[in-house]
């Protein structure tokens, strides 16, 4: 058989039905709980059933991703992180190109979780994905593995966004634009800044519904589970600050409503989160600038790429880029306040 | 007089120069000849020297702190209207 030339979402999917099956168990899933929840650079994802099986992004660094991984399984963060499973025991682990990576791309599983509904804003968790976050920062990261965390890598990806617009759209028209706002960020994070535990790519997407269910448990509570983060690829250590930079940023370019960002932000130091002070510009400014700038800059890769124009909420990212290069940046306060 | 429709007492009111009858019951207003066109020429000289409407009321109590670089028109239909057509299903992808 060809099964070395399959295409990795095939044999990812065969992973997943390993995992969620025994072997010879026959798979009654519903059609309607088996499939492709991801596909992008950055990672693909397919559920089978309860669970779900991701491939990390090619390139992934093994050592950085092992410990992402052991710290999502942490005791520690079990109230904000959803811990991954165990992997399975494949049949065959030679068809599925060994247990734990495919195509030198790290594999890993996860409970399924319903994520927020994108058709129901009013019913969107902001008070409850600001705890999270704030839980998370105030957390300790735990012994033995604070050594080995990476640094969270939210500002690595502001600066990959814009060297990806950089190669793919550098004539398009707004891209000076988007440049001029970058200029206004600092090249890289101050030393001596905090080291807490962060995300580092928070967004209303890395919110799932944890349903508790590794052993099958028919519970007759019909109550959905409480909110848990996902994706580990750029968790680390770093200033919290940049875990609030993505609403921030929506807040700042008016498309956030107010009420909404008041709303996460209040929840947000109601639950410790250390991340900002009195006024939380202070430590927001640079981040936001950045979540902007990469947002616009991703806006010009991808509408490039397909060829169309701007839409009305990308052509508002431009506009806000455009206010950041009109402003100067303040320098941020020293750290002898 | 009387009210034309429901027979409540009309009062005469003097705006900006133009007599009108105002019922006490119905509300209902009621115009001699001229006086509309009289009310229509004070509302074009009222439109045209207005100077530009002063933004929306400036400080709802709880507005959030915004950076120099915000959005001018934070809290207006704006943002609420992007928010729910396209802006909210971009907030649950990376960017």
């Amino acid at each position: 058989m060809d099964l070395p030339e399959r295409p990795l979402l095939d044999r990812l999917a065969a992973y997943a039905h390993a995992a969620a099956h025994r072997p010879g168990t026959p798979c009654r899933c519903p059609g309607g709980l088996v499939g492709v929840l991801a596909d992008r650079d950055d990672g693909t994802v397919v559920r089978h059933g309860r669970l779900v099986a991701k491939a990390h992004a090619p390139g992934t660094d093994p050592e950085a991703h092992c410990a992402r991984l052991a710290l999502a399984g942490h005791p520690d963060v079990r109230a904000v992180l959803l811990p991954p499973l165990p992997g399975p025991r494949p049949a065959a682990p030679d068809e599925l190109g060994g247990p734990h990576a495919l195509d030198g791309r790290p594999v890993t599983l996860w409970p399924y979780g319903p994520p927020v509904d994108p058709a129901d804003p009013d019913a969107a968790p902001w008070e409850e994905a600001a705890r999270l976050l704030a839980l998370l920062h105030r957390t300790p990261p735990p012994v033995g593995a604070a050594d080995r965390l990476p640094e969270m890598r939210a500002p690595v990806k502001a600066a990959l966004a814009v060297e990806r617009m950089r190669r793919t759209a550098p004539d398009h028209p707004a891209a000076r634009t988007v440049l001029a706002a970058w200029r206004s960020v600092p090249d890289r994070v101050a030393p001596g800044g905090p080291r807490l535990l962060c995300h580092g790519d928070f967004h209303l997407g890395q919110l799932v519904r944890a349903t508790g269910s590794v052993p099958p448990q028919n519970s007759p509570s019909s109550a959905p589970g409480p909110w848990r983060l996902i994706d580990i690829d750029d968790l680390g250590l770093g200033d919290p600050a940049w875990d609030l930079a993505r609403p921030a940023a929506w807040f700042a370019a008016g498309i956030l409503p107010p009420e909404i960002w008041s709303r996460f932000l209040d929840a947000y130091r109601g639950a410790g989160g250390p991340a900002v002070g009195a006024d939380p510009w202070v430590q927001l400014d640079v981040p936001a600038r950045a979540l902007t700038v990469q947002t616009a800059a991703l806006a010009l890769a991808k509408s490039t790429a397909e060829r169309r124009p701007l839409d009305e909420v990308e052509e508002v990212m431009i506009d806000t880029c455009a206010r950041i290069a009109g402003h100067r940046t303040d320098p941020a306060p020293s750290a002898s306040t | 007089m009387q009210c034309p429709k429901c027979h409540a007492a009309m009062h005469t009111y003097n705006r900006n120069g133009v007599q009108i009858e105002q019922c006490s019951g119905c509300r209902g207003i009621f115009l001699d000849y001229g006086e509309l066109e009289s009310l229509t020429r004070l509302e074009s000289q009222w439109v045209q020297p207005a100077p530009p409407a002063p933004p929306a009321p400036q400080a709802y109590p709880a507005q959030p702190a915004a950076p120099a670089w915000g959005a001018p028109h934070h809290g207006g239909h704006h943002g609420g209207g992007h928010y729910r057509q396209r802006g909210f299903g971009r907030m649950l992808f990376s960017s």
